[in-house]
């Protein structure tokens, strides 16, 4: 089966990851921007980093035959100065032009301040203003429904095209306030902080598979991109057709990142050949 | 034949608050895992419109919980009263 990684961290893993993800169907990864560690103090930091996904990682997935796409931010972590934000966004235009750059990701909310709630917005209005896709992190554990709110009320009072816009991390307690908005909503599976891949199942079981995205985010921290490949596996145990997973973990992201033309990986339906 | 003596300082026991620091997490993912199957056995029997078979285990875990959610269950004994609980089926 053909998998795309939604979000995936290369940068942050091993060329072995590329073999692995490969040879277990994966085609395309898509790597927003992410926080490093620790806040970056140089707007030079940030380019360089988005010279390294825009243009490196994309050479280094090649060699497995996947393609790498990614997405330019200032990490919402690193959101508390503003001059840096300014000077990060003001660097973001040059590389949404880059060939394998989908838009304008991750931005979001960590603990939901007022320098990273004027951060989203600004992220948000340069991407209007570049016609691009947005994709917004949501914060973690008790952080998160707090955080998801706020993100949804910035939104609110924004001039933006719903369906161009992927809130990510969406669990139990905020998945059906993000899609009943009009917004894609994505669902991070981590061995412990975050979703599950049996819970993302039950997710998709609930509300059903449209405007659905399913990822690892696979990072420097306690992640695995196979994960993924797990929740597949649950989902086809729990007696989904192959082209049901074809249409959650494949076609849902060709839907989101197909509106920007960069995107060219099609959608996929299996037919059977009528024998005579 | 002569040995190598590695000698190590002995590491400080974790305290109460480290355990809880250490282990929360996981504890919280393995919490929401069994409400999720528990909420995965609701939707089933819904769709069922009865339960299909005999719901033992189901009784098994609400007890295993409950046991859990006793602040005066045996101090130091939990996990051998599920093990002994799990063992009724």
């Amino acid at each position: 089966m053909q998998i795309i990684q939604p979000h995936y961290h290369a940068i942050a893993r091993t060329t072995q990851d590329y073999e692995r993800m490969a040879m277990s169907g994966v085609t395309a990864v898509c790597e927003p921007a992410f926080w490093a560690g620790y806040d970056r103090r140089y707007p030079e930091t940030f380019i360089d980093y988005f010279v390294q996904i825009s243009e490196f990682e994309p050479t280094r997935a090649a060699q497995y035959g996947i393609r790498h796409y990614c997405w330019v931010a200032l990490n919402p972590k690193e959101a508390e100065d503003p001059e840096l934000t300014k000077d990060v966004l003001s660097a973001m235009p040059e590389f949404l032009e880059k060939p394998t750059c989908l838009g304008v990701g991750e931005t979001g909310l960590h603990k939901s301040t007022k320098n990273e709630i004027d951060a989203l917005q600004a992220h948000v209005e340069l991407a209007m203003k570049h016609d691009q896709l947005v994709l917004i992190h949501t914060p973690h554990l008790s952080d998160k429904a707090h955080g998801t709110k706020t993100v949804l009320e910035v939104l609110e009072g924004l001039d933006v095209d719903r369906n161009r816009i992927w809130i990510d991390h969406v669990e139990e307690q905020t998945v059906k306030s993000v899609l009943d908005a009009g917004y894609w909503a994505g669902m991070t599976l981590y061995p412990v902080t975050k979703c599950s891949p049996r819970r993302a199942i039950d997710i998709l079981e609930k509300y059903g598979t449209e405007r659905l995205l399913v990822n690892s985010s696979a990072d420097w921290g306690p992640s695995d991109p196979f994960t993924l490949q797990e929740c597949i596996l649950e989902y086809r145990l729990r007696g989904h057709t192959t082209q049901e997973a074809i249409e959650v973990f494949h076609n849902n992201p060709c839907r989101f990142l197909g509106q920007n033309p960069k995107w060219d990986i099609e959608p996929i339906r299996i037919e059977t050949e009528a024998t005579a | 034949m002569a040995f190598a003596v590695l000698i190590t300082s002995p590491e400080p026991m974790l305290s109460s608050q480290q355990v809880l620091d250490t282990y929360f997490l996981e504890a919280r993912r393995d919490l929401l895992e069994i409400a999720a199957l528990l909420d995965r056995y609701d939707v089933a029997v819904e769709r069922e419109g009865s339960p299909e078979g005999d719901e033992a285990k189901l009784e098994i875990l609400h007890r295993a919980l409950a046991h859990l959610a006793d602040t005066e269950a045996p101090s130091g004994e939990r996990t051998k009263a599920l093990l002994e609980l799990f063992s009724e089926i």
